[in-house]
C-alpha cells in the first residue's frame, strides 16, 4: 500500500503538467476551439504524442509503450482536463486504442496500435446511438454489412480509424476497427456546447467490412466493450478531476483579488464555506480518480465497482464546481472571454458521455445487493 | 501508486486476525460486537491490558516506548482487522491516541516513563479538556486558570474552572487540561498543558445528558485541583502548541477503524432495506449507493493521508477528512430513517434507548459539531488548505 505517486509517476506528472502550461494555454485553446479548423491544435497533437511519447502511456513496449498503466493515463488526463485541452487524446487513447488492445487479435493489435501511439493514426470510438441512451445502435449483418449510425463521436471528423460498437444480427455485440474513409460511411459534424470537444454523428450506409476489419476472432465483445467503457470512465474521471481542481484554482485566484465591501470578497464566509466544499470535492475526485486507476493496474476484481463509484463522483463534482466558479465570479464568470464556461461545458459534456452519474449508482446498488422487485 | 498489499503485510494481517480472534473467541468473547461505548467498563480495561500485555496496544508508538514501530501499511492493517474482528470500542483511546502521542513528541523522558505504561495496559484511562462553556468554536478562549503554590508535597498546580464535554472522564483517572497559567493572557499566548489526576475532592464530574439518552459526556469543574508542577508537559505558557500537535494526530490511522464500524451501519441499512421493500425505491438506492461510494471513498482519502507518512507537511487533503465523516456518517444516520420510515420511530423497550439505526440518526448530529464543527472546518480548509484570507476577528 503506497497510495502516493512513485518517483517516475511524479516526474510523468511535471513533465506533462510543464508541457501544457508552456504550450496550452487559454488563448491556444480558444484558437482550437473557434476555428473552423480541426478543432485542436495538429503541431501540438504531433508533439504531445512523439516528443512526450504518451500515446503509448498505458501500453506495453510491444506496441511503443511506456507501460506506466492506467495510473500513467489518469495522470495524463488529470493535467490535460486542467487545462482543457482540445484534443483527439481521449478518443483516440483513452477509448479506441483500449478497445482493440482488449478485444484485438495479437495481429490485429500489431497492425493498428503502432499508429495510435505515435500520434499518426487519429482515432475514434462510436459505440452509442444518437439518442439519450448508451447501447449501440448500429448493425453488423451476417454478411457483414454495417448500418446504422453512431452518435456523439468525440472528434469523429478528425478521425482516421473508427471502432464501432454494433449488435450482431445473430446477436451479441460486434467490435470493427474500420479506416474513416470506407465507402459508404459518413461524418457529420456538430456545433457541440462543449467546443473543446466536437462531437460527430458516424453513419454507415452499408458498408462492407472484411473479417478483419472485426476485432477478435468472432466471439461476442460486449464484455471488451463494457471493459473499454469502465476503464474509459476511470480515465475520464482523471480528467473531470483535474478539470475541477483547475475551476477551483481560478476561483480562489479571483476571490482573492475581487475588492467589494472593502475586503477581497474570497474574506466572507458566504463564498470560502462554498469553496472549502469545492475543495473537499476537488481532493476526493483525485483520490477516486487514482484509486480507481490503481485498481486497474492491480488486476483486481473490484474494477467495475470502482469504475462506477469514479464516474458517479467525478461526474458531479466537477460540474458542482465548474457551477460554483460561475456564480462565485459573478457577470465576469457569465461571459464568453472568461474560462468559466468553458470548464461549465465540458463538465457537463464529461457527465453523459459515457452514461450519467445516476446510471452509475444503480450500478453500484445491484453490485451492493439492494434486491429489486422479482 | 499502489493500493495493495505486500505479501509480508499480507502475513500481518493474518497474525493481527489471527490472535484477535483468538482472544475474542475466548476469554474476551462476552465484549465482541459489543456497540455501547458506556457498557462493560471492567471487561473492557481488563482488554485494554490484554492488549497492551501482547503489544498490540498502540503499535505505531516507537518501540522504546512499548509500540512496535509500525509503518503506515501496518497500522492500516491492524485497524482494518481489529474493527472487522469486531472488537470493542477502545476505552483507552484517549490515552492510546491522545494524550500518549503528545507525551512522545512533548513530554520530558521523566514523564513518558511514568505516564506512557499504564496507558498502553490500561491501567490509567485518560479524559480530554479542552472546551469550556465560552470556549467552543473559539477554542483559545479559554477561562480556566492555574497558578504554582507551594503545597505540603512541594510546588503543585492549583487549578481553577470548568470544562465540558470531557467524554468518559467518569471511568478516567486522569485529564489533560488546557488552562491559563499567565495572568491577564488572553487567546493562545499564556495556556499550560497540565496533567491533572481526576480523583481528588478539587474535582466535580457532571454527566450531560445528550439527545440520544445517554450521558457519554461530562461537566469537569476544577475547584482548588491540585497536580505536581512537573507535570506540565511542554514549556509552561506553550500549552497552545502542544495541544494543537495533539490534534494533528487525530488523523491517524484510526480513522479507518472507524470506516470498519461505518462499513456494518452501512450494512444494517442495505440488510433493513432489503427486509421491508425500501431497496425498491429508486431513489433509495442512490442514496445507499452514494453513501457506499462515499464511504470506499473516505477509505482511499485516508490512505491518500497516510501513504504521505508523519513526517512531512500535511497536504491540503488532510484537512478534508472531518467535514467528510462527519457530514458522510450525519446523512447514513437520516438514510436509515428514511429507509426504516414509521417503526424507526419506536424504542424496543422502556426506556428511552433505541435500536442502533434510530441511535445512530441521533448521534450524528453531534459529529458535526464536536471535535470543530463543520462550519469552523470550512474555516480551516478554506484558510489552510487554499489560502484565502483569515476571518476578521474581535
Amino acid at each position: 500500500m503506497q497510495f502516493t505517486f512513485s518517483e517516475e509517476e511524479t516526474l510523468l506528472q511535471q513533465s506533462v503538467s510543464g508541457f501544457l502550461a508552456s504550450h496550452a494555454g487559454s488563448a491556444a485553446i480558444r484558437k482550437a476551439m473557434e476555428d473552423d479548423g480541426a478543432g485542436y491544435d495538429p503541431a501540438l497533437w504531433r508533439a504531445t504524442m512523439d516528443e512526450m511519447g504518451l500515446g503509448g502511456i498505458a501500453l506495453p513496449p510491444r506496441h511503443g509503450g511506456a507501460e506506466m498503466g492506467q495510473v500513467g493515463l489518469a495522470i495524463v488526463m488529470m493535467e490535460m482536463g486542467r487545462v482543457l485541452l482540445p484534443s483527439p487524446y481521449f478518443s483516440s487513447v483513452g477509448m479506441a486504442a483500449q478497445a482493440i488492445a482488449l478485444a484485438g487479435t495479437d495481429a490485429q493489435q500489431d497492425a493498428l496500435l503502432p499508429g495510435i501511439v505515435s500520434g499518426e493514426t487519429i482515432a475514434a470510438m462510436a459505440w452509442r446511438g444518437t439518442g439519450r441512451g448508451q447501447a449501440p445502435a448500429a448493425r453488423l449483418d451476417d454478411g457483414l454489412r454495417l448500418t446504422g449510425a453512431a452518435g456523439f463521436v468525440p472528434f469523429g471528423h478528425a478521425a482516421d480509424l473508427l471502432v464501432v460498437a454494433a449488435q450482431r444480427d445473430g446477436g451479441g455485440i460486434a467490435l470493427a476497427a474500420l479506416p474513416a474513409d470506407m465507402p459508404g460511411i459518413a461524418v457529420e459534424r456538430h456545433v457541440s456546447m462543449d467546443l473543446t470537444r466536437p462531437l460527430s454523428t458516424v453513419r454507415f450506409d452499408n458498408v462492407a467490412l472484411l473479417q478483419e476489419h472485426v476485432l477478435g476472432s468472432g466471439g461476442d465483445a460486449s464484455a471488451a466493450l463494457a471493459r473499454t467503457l469502465d476503464l474509459a470512465r476511470i480515465a475520464l474521471a482523471a480528467e473531470q478531476a483535474g478539470g475541477a481542481e483547475a475551476v477551483l484554482d481560478l476561483t480562489v485566484a479571483y476571490t482573492k483579488d475581487r475588492v467589494q465591501f472593502g475586503r477581497p470578497i474570497g474574506s466572507f464566509q458566504a463564498l470560502k464555506h462554498r469553496m472549502a466544499d469545492m475543495m473537499v470535492e476537488v481532493e476526493t475526485a483525485r483520490t477516486a480518480a487514482y484509486y480507481s486507476a490503481c485498481i486497474v493496474d492491480e488486476g483486481s476484481d473490484e474494477l467495475e465497482e470502482a469504475a462506477a463509484i469514479a464516474a458517479s463522483y467525478c461526474s458531479e463534482a466537477f460540474m458542482d464546481c465548474a457551477g460554483n466558479a460561475i456564480q462565485l465570479h459573478g457577470g465576469i464568470g457569465f461571459t464568453w472571454e472568461h474560462d468559466a464556461h468553458l470548464y461549465f461545458k465540458r463538465a457537463r459534456a464529461d457527465a453523459v458521455l459515457l452514461d450519467d452519474a445516476a446510471s452509475q449508482r444503480e450500478r453500484i446498488a445491484g453490485m451492493i445487493g439492494l434486491e429489486r422487485a422479482a | 501508486m499502489r493500493t495493495g498489499f505486500t505479501p509480508e503485510q499480507e502475513e500481518f494481517r493474518v497474525e493481527v486476525a489471527g490472535w484477535l480472534d483468538e482472544q475474542l473467541s475466548g476469554p474476551f468473547a462476552a465484549i465482541r460486537n459489543l456497540s455501547s461505548m458506556s457498557a462493560m467498563i471492567p471487561e473492557r480495561r481488563a482488554w485494554e491490558t490484554a492488549l497492551g500485555e501482547a503489544g498490540w496496544s498502540a503499535i505505531g508508538w516507537p518501540e522504546q516506548y512499548g509500540g512496535r514501530g509500525a509503518n503506515i501499511a501496518e497500522q492500516v492493517i491492524f485497524a482494518e482487522e481489529y474493527a472487522r474482528a469486531g472488537a470493542p470500542g477502545r476505552i483507552g483511546h484517549i490515552g492510546v491516541t491522545l494524550a500518549g502521542p503528545t507525551l512522545i513528541h512533548f513530554g520530558s523522558e521523566e514523564q513518558k516513563r511514568r505516564f506512557l505504561p499504564p496507558i498502553l495496559k490500561g491501567e490509567e484511562l485518560w479524559a480530554q479538556g479542552y472546551s469550556e462553556p465560552n470556549a467552543g468554536s473559539d477554542l483559545s478562549n479559554i477561562r480556566t486558570k492555574a497558578r504554582l503554590d507551594d503545597g505540603p508535597n512541594g510546588p503543585e498546580w492549583v487549578i481553577e474552572g470548568q470544562k465540558i464535554w470531557t467524554s468518559l472522564a467518569q471511568h478516567a483517572q486522569w485529564i489533560f487540561v488546557l488552562c491559563r497559567t499567565e495572568e491577564g493572557s488572553v487567546g493562545p499566548k499564556g495556556l499550560s498543558f497540565l496533567l491533572v489526576p481526576l480523583d481528588q475532592p478539587g474535582v466535580t464530574l457532571r454527566p450531560i445528558r445528550q439527545m440520544t439518552g445517554d450521558a457519554e459526556f461530562n461537566e469537569t469543574f476544577f475547584d482548588g485541583a491540585r497536580t505536581a508542577a512537573a507535570n506540565v508537559v511542554g514549556q509552561p505558557g506553550e500549552g497552545w502548541k502542544v495541544a494543537m500537535g495533539l490534534l494533528s494526530h487525530e488523523r491517524g490511522a484510526s480513522s479507518l477503524a472507524i470506516q470498519m464500524t461505518f462499513r456494518n451501519e452501512l450494512q444494517k441499512v442495505i440488510d433493513a432495506a432489503n427486509a421491508n421493500g425500501a431497496a425498491q425505491d429508486p431513489l433509495i438506492r442512490q442514496r445507499i449507493a452514494t453513501a457506499h461510494a462515499g464511504l470506499k471513498l473516505m477509505r482511499f482519502n485516508a490512505l491518500r493521508t497516510l501513504s504521505k507518512g508523519d513526517n512531512e507537511m500535511l497536504s491540503r487533503e488532510a484537512f478534508i477528512h472531518k467535514i467528510y465523516w462527519g457530514t458522510w456518517h450525519k446523512k447514513l444516520g437520516e438514510l436509515a430513517m428514511d429507509v426504516m420510515g414509521a417503526p424507526g420511530l419506536i424504542a424496543p423497550g422502556p426506556d428511552y434507548a433505541f435500536d442502533v439505526l434510530p441511535h445512530l440518526y441521533l448521534y450524528t448530529r453531534s459529529e458535526t459539531i464536536h471535535g470543530g464543527t463543520n462550519q469552523i472546518q470550512r474555516n480551516i480548509i478554506a484558510e489552510r488548505g487554499l489560502g484565502l484570507p483569515r476571518e476578521p476577528r474581535g
